[in-house]
């Protein structure tokens, strides 16, 4: 009978908290393996336009992004949208130099498949964007990919 | 006595958790879940200095205006962008052999074999290339159609990019359409299912055959030219 009688009295024992390393843990290989360091520090606005036919960039080092968009600190630098390669503002006639200056990093038979990877904010206009083309037709680099977010049309 | 030392001997892990948090809270901060996913497409070549002009007749071509003010014209109608993906799917196959629509050829294993002893017989390599593609084809998946469909897109300066990717993504559709109907029909898989089993299966060059043949009967010809001053 008294056998599974408690001691009233008795203090509930502390949680052990000896577990919560390796919850910290998991979440924190979570977060290393699904993502990446970010390469530049962005300047300009960016929201991926969505898509459904998407593929995945295979090789991330044979790719090369251009980031297009309205720049974040309009005060300084105003509304117009703005091409940024690597860390700073260039000019459509920056974009051939940038390509060619990024395939002298790579083994020479790698070249033909350099992926340039153009991140354009949804809002800009297609004007900017076909120069950029242009630009990259000149210098044949003509894999394209247009960065997008899965999803349906947005209207 | 002696158990009693073992027990201090025990490191304390409680700062672990600190540890690991910190470490978390850096990768949190400092990485970004980047979406490498996007829209593939091969830009053409500038034209050579010489190079002829190719003329590609009127209903063989699929145009698909762009305006300033994101409005489609697609084959002389305005339509908004929900109707292009079955207006480009009758285009490509042309089912009911219409005039207005592209030219088509029918395509068996005895005629691709007939064309090529008759282009072989003319010396005419490139032919003979095609043929061979589609004699390929045609012993994987039977008789098809082939047109000679092309899309050409055009856009203006002031044609917003949103409106742009809409448009490319559901080109890309109608083709994907398409050819899954028809990787379905022969192989029993969507088209990407056939084409992840491929890279998979490098060794293996029966699926390799199969991704080009789909590809051959409907081949994804999607033109850009040179941006215009559409107005709106």
């Amino acid at each position: 009978m008294s056998k599974f009688k408690k001691d009233g009295t008795r203090e509930l024992p502390p949680v052990s908290t000896a577990s919560l390393p390796d919850i910290v843990f998991m979440l924190l290989f979570f977060f290393m393996v699904t993502t990446v360091m970010r390469e530049v520090d962005l300047k300009v606005k960016q929201t991926s336009p969505a898509a459904t036919e998407i593929q995945k960039l295979e090789n991330k080092s044979l790719v090369h992004y251009i980031y297009i968009g309205e720049p974040m600190d309009t005060e300084k630098f105003g509304t117009e949208p703005r091409i940024q390669l690597a860390d700073d503002f260039g000019v459509v006639g920056d974009v051939g130099a940038y390509i060619i200056q990024k395939r002298t990093e790579v083994v020479e038979g790698l070249i033909p498949k350099l992926t340039t990877s153009l991140k354009v904010d949804r809002d800009v206009k297609m004007g900017v964007i076909s120069d950029v083309k242009q630009e990259l037709r000149i210098v044949s680099a003509l894999k394209l990919n247009y960065a997008t977010v899965e999803g349906g049309l947005d209207k | 006595m002696p158990r009693k030392r073992e027990a201090q001997n025990e490191i304390n892990a409680g700062s672990m958790a600190d540890i690991a948090f910190l470490l978390l809270v850096f990768f949190l901060v400092t990485t970004t879940m980047d979406s490498s996913w996007g829209i593939q497409r091969k830009i053409p070549p500038l034209p050579e200095p010489n190079q002829e002009r190719v003329d590609i007749k009127q209903r063989n071509v699929f145009v698909v205006l762009a305006n300033a003010n994101d409005q489609l014209l697609v084959e002389g109608e305005l339509l908004v962008i929900d109707q292009i993906r079955e207006k480009a799917k009758e285009f490509i196959v042309n089912p009911a052999r219409k005039e207005n629509l592209p030219e088509w050829e029918d395509v068996s294993v005895s005629i691709a074999k007939e064309r090529i002893t008759y282009f072989t017989g003319k010396g005419n390599i490139e032919k003979v290339a095609v043929w061979q593609k589609r004699l390929n084809a045609a012993e994987l998946v039977g008789d098809f159609t082939i047109t000679k469909q092309v899309i050409s897109l055009q856009n203006d300066r002031g044609t917003s990019y949103k409106l742009y990717i809409q448009v490319q993504n559901e080109l890309a559709a109608a083709y994907r359409e398409l050819r899954d109907d028809l990787c379905m029909q022969e192989f029993r898989m969507t088209f990407s299912e056939l084409e992840q089993l491929a890279k998979n299966n490098r060794e293996d060059p029966s699926l390799k055959k199969k991704l080009k043949a789909i590809k051959t009967v409907y081949p994804q010809k999607i033109s850009e030219a040179e941006p215009k001053n559409l107005g709106g």
